[in-house]
C-alpha cells in the first residue's frame, strides 16, 4: 500500500504536527516501509474467530469510593505553565 | 575494592554493621558520578544535594538505634520518565526539559519510604521511543564497556549507570525491552515485572497496555530486593493487581533441580548472531548440569509480535503524548498565530524525530478507516500471542533465550533506519505483549568482549521462579554483575 | 408543501456525585479557577485514572429509570481531539460498548401518549472551561469542571415537534431528579442538550439532511431553537435550497442559529479502548442492589397524589414533573387539611416567584410546613386571602413563620363587629352619591362601598362581617 504525501499531510494535522517537506519526504517513506512490513507480515495470519485483546490482566470493576480529597494547591496545578494569569492558564483566544 | 563496587546488598550488609557510613557511600557514588557522568551520559539530573540531605537523615535513623529497612541508605537512579516531587522530570526530552512534577510517582515514594537514597534522574530514549537512547534530546548515553557503543534503550542511563557504578541499582520501564535490552547490552541485571505488579502511577505513559516499571542492578540478590520494595497493589493504578506479593529474597535458591525450562525453537533462527547463540546454548547447557529439563517448545506467532508491537504502542503513544500542548507544562513555542498555530508548533519543536514517527505511526493507525485493519488486527495478534505463551507454559516452568540478537552496537550505526532498529526488539516484545515477566542477566561475553544478556520468560507474577532460576545459574558461574567487566 | 419536522436529542447530565469520576477532587460547582484540581484531572504527565464507582450506579440507575437495558459487559474508551477545556486531549468516554441502551419513556402531548426511544445512555467526563478575554486577545483556562462525571443521553430521531422535545426533555429532568442522578441545574450547565433536526416533506421515508445545535442549557432556548431551526430549514427548502450538514449554534437573543466554524474539522477521534480502566461488569446482584435503590418515579407519584391527597389529575401532573416541587407538595400537604389550595399556592404564587426570581425550586426560600401554616390561616379565617398573599411576600424573603408575621405586622381579620360597624356607618356618611344609587336600585354601587371599608381597615376586616352590617346599615336608611 502507497503512502502518499497527502496522508502524511493530513495526520500530521491530525496529530498537530508541523512537518517540514524534508521530514514529510522522510515520513512518507519510512511509515511506507513500516507500515507496508507490519501490513503484509499481520495479514498472512487469519484472525477471523480472534477476539481482540485489549486487556492482558483478567480483572475488572476497578474502582474507587465516592469521597472527596483536597484538590492540590492552585499553585502547584500552575506551576509548570507557561503562560498564566488570574489563577488560570492563559491561551490565544479560542474562536468558538 | 571501592565502596561504589558493592552490590546493594553487601552495601547494605556494611551499612548495618556500621562499617561504612550512608554519608560516605553516597558521597563514593556522587564522586564517580562527578569523574564518570561527562563521559557516559547516564544522568540527566544528579541531585547532589537532596541526596546528600537524605543520607545524614538514614545516617542519623541508624545511629539513634532504629530498626532500618534492608536497602535503608543505598544510592539508586530512577529513569528519568518516573516522577519525582519538584525534581525535573523530562523524559530525555525538549517537551518536559523544564516539567517539575507536583507529585512522587508511586515507586518514588516506595523508595524514599524505604531510606533508598536518589543521586539522580537518568537518560533515555526520548518518551521511552528507542533501543539505542541515542533519541535523547541531551546527550546519547555510551556503552560504559565500550565508549563507541550504545548502551541499549530505552533504559540506557539506568543500564549504564549500574553498570559504571554510577548508582547502585536503578528503576528503569519497559515497554518492549527497554529494561532488558540495555541490561543485556551493558553486563547487568533487568527484570520487567508482570504487567500489573507493579504500579504506573507516576511513570510518564508511553503505551500503557506494555509499560511496566522494574529493577536494573548488579546481580539477582539485589533484583530481588528492589522488587520487594517496588512490588505490590496501588489503589492509583487500576491495572495494578491486588494479589499477595511474596518476599522475593526467599527465591534467591541455588536450585533448580527439575525446573522444566524451555528453548522456544522461533528464538533460534537465522536472526540470532553465531557467538550469542553459543554463549546461550552454554548456559543451557549449565542448567542441566545444575539438574533442570531442557524441553522445544514453539511460539509460532514470534514473527507477528513486531508488527503487532508498534502497532499498539505507537497508538497508545499517539493519544498519551497528545496532552504535550504547550498549555498546562513543558515546552511552549515563542510565536504562533492562533491555539492550533500554538499546537503545532509547540509540538514540532518540542518532540523529537523518533517520537514524531510513532505519533505519525499511531495516528494512521487509529484513524478512521484503517482502525480495524491495523488496530484491531494488532489486538487480535496480541491474543494469539498470549495463547502462544499460554500453551507453552503447559510444558514448561521458564523460557529461556537471548534478550536480543546481537550484542551492543555502535552508535549511529542503526539510526538510519527504524525498521531495521525496531526488528532488534523480537526476542523482548512478546513479553510486554503479553504482558508476563521476564530477566535478562549477562551470560558471557563475545569476541569483542561485549556482554551477551539471555532471557529468562516466567509465567504471569511468576517472578520468583525467575529469580530463582537466574540465581542458580549466578551462584554457579558468577558470570552476571558487572563487577566481572573490568570497568 | 406541507413538512415533517424529525428531531432527536443528545442530552448531557452532570451526575450528582461528590467527587469527580476519576479522582477526588470536589464536583462542587463554582469555586475559584483551578482550585478543584489535581494532577489526575489536570492531566499531568504520568497521572492514572481510578473509576468512581458511584457514577456507574448512578448512570445505570438512569438507566433503569428510563427502561434501558444495562450491559452486563461495557468499557471506556478514549475520544482523541485537541481543545484547550481537554487537559489531557483525549475525553474518556464509552464508544461501541456503552452501560446502558435501547430504552424509552412515555411522553404525553395534547392528550395523546408517545414513546420515545433512548438509543444509549453512556458515562464520561466533563471538560473545563474558556473564559474569554473582554480584549479579545486571550482566552483563560479553568479545569474545575474537567473531570466531572457526565452521563449523554441519545434519543432516536422520534420526536416530530417542539412540544414533543418540551415534554420528552422536561420527562428526563424529572426522572433525573427522581433517581437523585443529577441536580439538573441548568443555569449551572448541569443539564444540557444538543438537538439534530431535519425536515422532510409529509409522507417522504427518507430522512432530510440534519444539523446539530450544539450547547442548548434551558428549556425556552431548546423550544425556540428547535422551532427556530425548523424554519430554518424549511424556508432553505422551499427555496430550492441544500440543507448542509453541520454544526450550528443557538443565539437566544437573536433567536437565530448560525454555523459554528468546525474546531476539528477532520472529526477523526480515533476512538479505542482506554488501557487504563478496567471494563466495567454489572452482575445480576448489582442490579438488583442499584433497581432497589431507585425510589418512586413521577408517574408512580402523580397517581398517587391523586389517590391520596385528592388533587386534579392536572395539578398532579404539573407538581410530579420536577421532584424538589413534589417533595415540597407532600411535606406541605401532609401536613394540612387542604391540599387542593396548596398545589393552588405552587402552581401560582410559588411558580410565579421562582420564574421571577429565576431560582430553582431545590432552591426555595420557604418551607413547605410554612406554606401550609398560611393555608390553615386562610382556612381558619384568620387572615383574608388578600393579605395572604402580603404574607407570602413576607415569608419568601425573610423566611419567618406565617404566624409570627401576621402577629408582628398586625394581619389578622378584624372580627369585632362594633369595630366594623363604625367604619361602616363612616364609610356611608362619606358618600352618600353611591348610597343613593344602590337606593335606586344599582346594586353594583355596594361593591365600591365594600371596596372602600376594606380600604380603611387595611383588608382586613372579615368580608363577611363587612357584607352584612353594610346590608344592616344601609337598610336601616
Amino acid at each position: 500500500m502507497a503512502i502518499t504525501k497527502e496522508d502524511i499531510e493530513r495526520l500530521a494535522d491530525l496529530a498537530r504536527l508541523n512537518l517540514t517537506p524534508e521530514e514529510i519526504e522522510k515520513l512518507t517513506g519510512d511509515m511506507e516501509t513500516i507500515i507496508n512490513y507490519s501490513m503484509n507480515k499481520l495479514n498472512e495470519l487469519n484472525t477471523d474467530d480472534v477476539l481482540p485483546m485489549e486487556h492482558v490482566l483478567p480483572i475488572s470493576n476497578v474502582f474507587r469510593e465516592d469521597i472527596c480529597e483536597k484538590s492540590f494547591d492552585r499553585e502547584e496545578i500552575l506551576k509548570n505553565a507557561p503562560e498564566k494569569a488570574e489563577g488560570c492558564f492563559l491561551v490565544p483566544k479560542v474562536v468558538e | 575494592m571501592k565502596l561504589t563496587d558493592l552490590t546493594a546488598s553487601m552495601a547494605a550488609e556494611k551499612i548495618k554493621k556500621r562499617e561504612i557510613s550512608v554519608i560516605e557511600l553516597t558521597k563514593a557514588y556522587l564522586e564517580r558520578i562527578d569523574e564518570l557522568n561527562g563521559t557516559i551520559g547516564a544522568y540527566i539530573t544528579v541531585c547532589a544535594e537532596q541526596a546528600l540531605r537524605q543520607a545524614e537523615s538514614v545516617q542519623k535513623k541508624l545511629d539513634s538505634g532504629e530498626d532500618i529497612l534492608p536497602l535503608a541508605g543505598i544510592p539508586a537512579g530512577l529513569k528519568d520518565n518516573i516522577c519525582t516531587k519538584d525534581v525535573k522530570t523530562t523524559c530525555a526530552s525538549k517537551m518536559l526539559d523544564n516539567f517539575l512534577p507536583p507529585y512522587d510517582a508511586t515507586v518514588t515514594k516506595k523508595l524514599s519510604e524505604s531510606d533508598v537514597i536518589v543521586l539522580g534522574k537518568l537518560n533515555m530514549d526520548e518518551f521511552a521511543m528507542g533501543s539505542s537512547n541515542e533519541n535523547s534530546w541531551y546527550m546519547p548515553v555510551k556503552n560504559p564497556l565500550d565508549h563507541e557503543r550504545v548502551p541499549g534503550g530505552s533504559s540506557g542511563g539506568a543500564a549504564a549507570a549500574v553498570a559504571s557504578h554510577m548508582s547502585c541499582f536503578a528503576l528503569g520501564s519497559d515497554t518492549g525491552g527497554s529494561i532488558r535490552q540495555p541490561a543485556s547490552f551493558c553486563g547487568v541485571v533487568g527484570l520487567k515485572p508482570t504487567y500489573g505488579a507493579v504500579s504506573r502511577f507516576g511513570l510518564i505513559a508511553f503505551a500503557s497496555s506494555l509499560d511496566q516499571i522494574g529493577p536494573i542492578t548488579k546481580d539477582v540478590v539485589d533484583c530481588a530486593m528492589v522488587m520487594n520494595i517496588i512490588a505490590g497493589h496501588d489503589p492509583l493504578d487500576s491495572t495494578s493487581v491486588d494479589i499477595n506479593y511474596p518476599d522475593y529474597t526467599t527465591f534467591l535458591n541455588n536450585d533448580v533441580k527439575g525446573l522444566r525450562i524451555g528453548l522456544p525453537k522461533e528464538y533460534f533462527g537465522s536472526g540470532l548472531h553465531e557467538e550469542v547463540k553459543e554463549k546461550i546454548l552454554d548456559a543451557v547447557k549449565a542448567y542441566e548440569s545444575y539438574g533442570a529439563i531442557i524441553e522445544e517448545v514453539s511460539l509460532p506467532f514470534t514473527e507477528y509480535a513486531i508488527p503487532a508491537y508498534y502497532i499498539i504502542s505507537s497508538a497508545e503513544a499517539s493519544s498519551n503524548l497528545a496532552r504535550y500542548d504547550g498549555i498546562k507544562y513543558g515546552y511552549r513555542a515563542k510565536e504562533y498565530s492562533d491555539i492550533i498555530d500554538l499546537y503545532k508548533k509547540t509540538r514540532s519543536e518540542g518532540f523529537g524525530t523518533e517520537v514524531k514517527r510513532r505519533i505519525m505511526l499511531g495516528t494512521y493507525a487509529l484513524s478512521s478507516g484503517y482502525y480495524d485493519a491495523y488496530y484491531k488486527k494488532a489486538l487480535k495478534v496480541r491474543r494469539l500471542i498470549f495463547e502462544d505463551f499460554q500453551k507453552a507454559y503447559q510444558k514448561v516452568d521458564v523460557i529461556l533465550g537471548p534478550t536480543s540478537p546481537a550484542t551492543a552496537f555502535k552508535l549511529g550505526e542503526k539510526t538510519a533506519n527504524p525498521l531495521e532498529m525496531y526488528l532488534g526488539d523480537i526476542y523482548t516484545v512478546s513479553v510486554n505483549i503479553a504482558g508476563l515477566c521476564a530477566i535478562s542477566l549477562s551470560c558471557g561475553f563475545d569476541s569483542k568482549g561485549l556482554p551477551i544478556g539471555m532471557q529468562l520468560i516466567g509465567k504471569p507474577f511468576d517472578e520468583g521462579t525467575l529469580i530463582r532460576a537466574a540465581y542458580t545459574y549466578e551462584s554457579n558461574t558468577g558470570k552476571s554483575g558487572v563487577t566481572n567487566c573490568g570497568i | 408543501m406541507e413538512y415533517e419536522v424529525v428531531i432527536g436529542l443528545e442530552i448531557h447530565a452532570e451526575l450528582d456525585t461528590r467527587s469527580k469520576i476519576y479522582c477526588g477532587c470536589t464536583t462542587e460547582f463554582g469555586g475559584e479557577p483551578n482550585t478543584h484540581c489535581c494532577p489526575i484531572c489536570t492531566g499531568m504527565p504520568g497521572v492514572l485514572p481510578v473509576l468512581n464507582k458511584t457514577v456507574v450506579e448512578y448512570a445505570v440507575r438512569a438507566g433503569l429509570a428510563a427502561n434501558c437495558a444495562i450491559s452486563s459487559f461495557s468499557k471506556q474508551d478514549r475520544k482523541n481531539y485537541f481543545y484547550p477545556d481537554l487537559p489531557k486531549a483525549y475525553q474518556t468516554s464509552q464508544y461501541d460498548l456503552p452501560l446502558c441502551k435501547n430504552g424509552y419513556l412515555e411522553i404525553e402531548v395534547d392528550g395523546s401518549v408517545k414513546k420515545i426511544g433512548i438509543t444509549r445512555i453512556h458515562i464520561e467526563e466533563d471538560a473545563g472551561k474558556l473564559i474569554h478575554d473582554e480584549s479579545g486577545k486571550v482566552s483563560y483556562v479553568d479545569y474545575n469542571r474537567c473531570g466531572v462525571p457526565l452521563i449523554e443521553i441519545v434519543t432516536e430521531p422520534d420526536m416530530r415537534s417542539s412540544a414533543e422535545v418540551k415534554a420528552f426533555f422536561e420527562k428526563l429532568k424529572s426522572i433525573l431528579e427522581y433517581t437523585s442522578v443529577s441536580d439538573c441545574k441548568m443555569q449551572e450547565g448541569s443539564l444540557r442538550a444538543d438537538v439534530n433536526l431535519s425536515v422532510r416533506p409529509k409522507g417522504q421515508k427518507e430522512f432530510g439532511t440534519r444539523t446539530e445545535i450544539k450547547n442548548l442549557n434551558s428549556v425556552r432556548a431548546i423550544v425556540r431553537a428547535v422551532d427556530g431551526e425548523a424554519r430554518r430549514q424549511i424556508s432553505v427548502l422551499e427555496r430550492n435550497g441544500v440543507i448542509v450538514q453541520e454544526t450550528r449554534r443557538w443565539d437566544d437573543e437573536k433567536g437565530e442559529s448560525y454555523s459554528m466554524r468546525d474546531k476539528e474539522e477532520a472529526h477523526d477521534y480515533r476512538y479505542f479502548p482506554e488501557p487504563d480502566l478496567t471494563p466495567v461488569v454489572v452482575d445480576e446482584a448489582w442490579l438488583d442492589k442499584i433497581r432497589s435503590s431507585i425510589p418512586e418515579l413521577p408517574d408512580e407519584r402523580r397517581k398517587r397524589f391523586i389517590a391520596e391527597y385528592g388533587i386534579p389529575a392536572y395539578d398532579a401532573a404539573f407538581i410530579t414533573g420536577s421532584k424538589p416541587l413534589a417533595d415540597f407538595f407532600e411535606a406541605a400537604a401532609k401536613e394540612s387539611k387542604n391540599a387542593k389550595a396548596i398545589s393552588n399556592w405552587i402552581m401560582g404564587d410559588v411558580m410565579k416567584k421562582l420564574n421571577d426570581t429565576g431560582l430553582e425550586p431545590l432552591d426555595m426560600p420557604i418551607k413547605p410546613e410554612s406554606l401550609s401554616r398560611l393555608v390553615s390561616l386562610i382556612d381558619e379565617n384568620v387572615i383574608s386571602g388578600k393579605i395572604a398573599k402580603q404574607v407570602f411576600e413576607i415569608m419568601w424573603d425573610t423566611g419567618e413563620d406565617p404566624a409570627d408575621i401576621v402577629e408582628k405586622e398586625g394581619l389578622k381579620v378584624v372580627t369585632d363587629t362594633e369595630e366594623i360597624r363604625s367604619i361602616v356607618i363612616q364609610v356611608i356618611s362619606a358618600n352618600p352619591k353611591s348610597v343613593e344609587d344602590y337606593k335606586s336600585g344599582k346594586t353594583k354601587a355596594i361593591g365600591f362601598l365594600v371596596g372602600q371599608i376594606m380600604r380603611e381597615t387595611k383588608g382586613k376586616a372579615d368580608p363577611q362581617a363587612v357584607n352584612r352590617l353594610l346590608k344592616e346599615e344601609l337598610d336601616k336608611l
